[in-house]
């Protein structure tokens, strides 16, 4: 029998021409970013000196919140094998929201370590009861999954208002729930840098959560420990999730729109998805919030408004391709 | 070789599996076959690790499947499973090649591109390998898999029905794939089949189950016979000579 043996080639290269388009593509959008604003940066005196303290944290918070979210939600679709969950639809962000509301009950002169930590524990454990949850009912049915945990995720956050309520916490709650960049300033977003220490440890185990995505079966026979792997995952959503509702607040359907964009056009290899599915995080991220600083200038809405709204809308995209194609 | 001694597994008090005490030959497909039910598919699992067992022990080449770790017997059998339903987006191609996770960890070389080639290859997948797995047929996709498994470069392979969904055509290609790999690539090859003339016409061995004990174990000469096919499916079996070989009638 004669066969021709098929050619070896190296699978999915990392940098390739299109990725640089790419890059310039966020790069102008992020250029916009910085010189879009109501301050006069120009012309006044101390433009340059605002330029530094506000413009700047708020892109680079922009770019580091963004890719963290879609990070975030490519590997939770991986570690559940579903397409319709990401930190806002498990209830991830609500347990790291009643987190922080708690050290601002039980130590409200606390610093901004204590609550990040405190939210990425709560976070971390409510990603456990979730996915311990669907180990147990094992219903991998792609709708169902998406519904119980923003079910759970829809308790979780009535607790927290219940809390609040009692507590005459409600506005803060509310402040910091929706998800904004406004308050972005020299000083205070620092901390964001840790989700960029997440996204390497993502890169780095890349490979791991994509065997994890083909099933704990075939994990475990190509010799995966699929628990732990399934227990690192989870601790590094937890640390992106925690951090980025901390600092900024809620950012819903990031973590669902982008890794499914990508993955229709690029598939499901982790790794060499890993720079695309950042990019289109910072990217949609930003536009949401250009247009939340321009349409009712000089006034500002909250991002998580325009990206619930654009959210949304692919979200019944999605569910209506799904049904199309059974 | 595939020893399982004493090997118990209890669900309830009504279902259980064992003891079975059972050697697998080295080389050749040995095909596990039996009623619905029997305890065919769980048995296989407990070989590959996949499901822990209750009393006994399975030794795989030597290694003893519970105390070895994953990761090496990663590199000594592997298994696949019915095809569950997500499926995930990766090229033919990407899949195989997490058949060399075990010794890559992901970082391909060289070396691994050739198997992995070769793999593809092997399954007739050429044309395929930068296709989508979910813009395959179900023949295909499961082919993809097979051609995973065999990747992975292991002595024992244990494939849990892997003529499910399979079409006639496709089913006789499969099993042709597995004869070559046997015979070519010496392999051993541990099958559950449902159809009792593919493991007649197409396995080395035929280990018949039922009520989670294996009943009959031999040479297919040896299991395709009236009474003992009669008496391992509870339905009347008559075998006559076809001609191909003997042919197992029940209906």
């Amino acid at each position: 029998m004669t066969r021709i043996p098929t050619e070896a080639k190296p699978k999915g290269r990392l940098f390739e021409p299109k990725l640089l388009l790419g890059i310039l593509g966020v790069a102008a959008l992020l250029a916009l970013s910085l010189f879009t604003g109501v301050y006069d940066i120009f012309g006044a005196a101390d433009g340059a000196e605002m330029f530094a303290i506000t413009r700047i944290p708020r892109t680079i918070a922009l770019v580091l919140a963004g890719a963290a979210m879609a990070m975030s939600g490519l590997v939770m679709q991986l570690l559940t094998q579903n397409r319709f969950v990401e930190p806002t639809t498990t209830g991830t962000t609500e347990w790291a929201g009643l987190g922080l509301l708690s050290v601002m009950i039980i130590a409200p002169s606390s610093g901004l370590l204590t609550k990040m930590t405190v939210a990425i524990a709560f976070a971390f454990i409510g990603t456990m009861v979730f996915f311990l949850f669907l180990r147990r009912v094992s219903l991998k049915a792609s709708l169902t999954v998406p519904i119980v945990g923003i079910m759970l995720g829809a308790v979780v956050g009535a607790f927290s208002t219940f809390l609040a309520l009692t507590t005459d916490m409600l506005q803060s709650l509310g402040i910091w729930f929706a998800g904004s960049f406004t308050s972005v300033i020299r000083g205070q977003y620092e901390v964001l840098w840790i989700v960029a220490l997440v996204g390497v440890a993502v890169f780095f185990v890349a490979d791991r959560f994509t065997v994890a995505g083909l099933g704990e079966e075939i994990a475990t026979n190509v010799g995966l420990n699929y628990r732990r792997v399934m227990l690192l995952g989870t601790g590094l959503i937890a640390i992106a999730t925690g951090v980025v509702t901390v600092v900024i607040g809620n950012l819903p359907f990031l973590g669902l729109i982008v890794p499914n964009i990508v993955s229709m056009v690029r598939g499901d290899d982790l790794r060499s998805n890993l720079p695309w599915v950042c990019l289109l995080g910072i990217a949609i991220t930003t536009v949401c919030d250009l247009v939340g600083r321009t349409i009712i200038r000089p006034f500002e809405v909250p991002v998580s408004l325009i990206l619930g709204v654009v959210g949304a809308a692919v979200f019944i995209i999605l569910l209506l391709r799904q049904r199309k194609h059974g | 070789m595939i020893t399982l001694n004493a090997v118990h597994k209890s669900y309830s008090s009504e279902v259980s599996i064992g003891p079975v005490t059972l050697q697998i030959p080295t080389g050749g497909i040995t095909a596990l076959v039996g009623p619905n039910g029997a305890g065919k598919s769980t048995m296989l699992t407990m070989v590959g690790r996949l499901l822990g067992i209750d009393a006994g022990s399975i030794e795989v080449a030597g290694y003893d499947v519970s105390s070895t770790s994953s990761k090496d017997l990663a590199k000594i059998v592997s298994i696949l499973r019915q095809e569950n339903h997500f499926v995930t987006r990766l090229t033919v191609r990407q899949l195989v090649g997490f058949g060399r996770f075990p010794y890559s960890k992901g970082r391909l070389t060289t070396a691994d591109e050739e198997i992995i080639s070769r793999s593809i290859d092997f399954l007739d997948l050429g044309e395929l390998e930068h296709r989508y797995l979910d813009q395959l047929s179900g023949g295909q996709r499961q082919r993809a898999y097979v051609a995973m498994v065999l990747a992975q470069d292991t002595e024992h392979v244990l494939l849990d029905e892997p003529l499910n969904n399979l079409d006639m055509k496709h089913s006789v290609l499969m099993m042709q794939h597995l004869k070559r790999a046997a015979t070519e690539l010496g392999r051993t090859i541990v099958i559950v089949l449902h159809d009792i003339n593919f493991a007649g016409h197409y396995a080395d061995y035929i280990c018949a189950m039922k009520h989670g004990q294996v009943v009959e174990f031999g040479s297919p000469a040896e299991i395709m016979r009236d009474e003992v096919l009669t008496g391992v499916f509870d339905t009347p079996v008559r075998v006559v000579e076809g001609p191909a070989g003997p042919l197992a009638v029940y209906y």
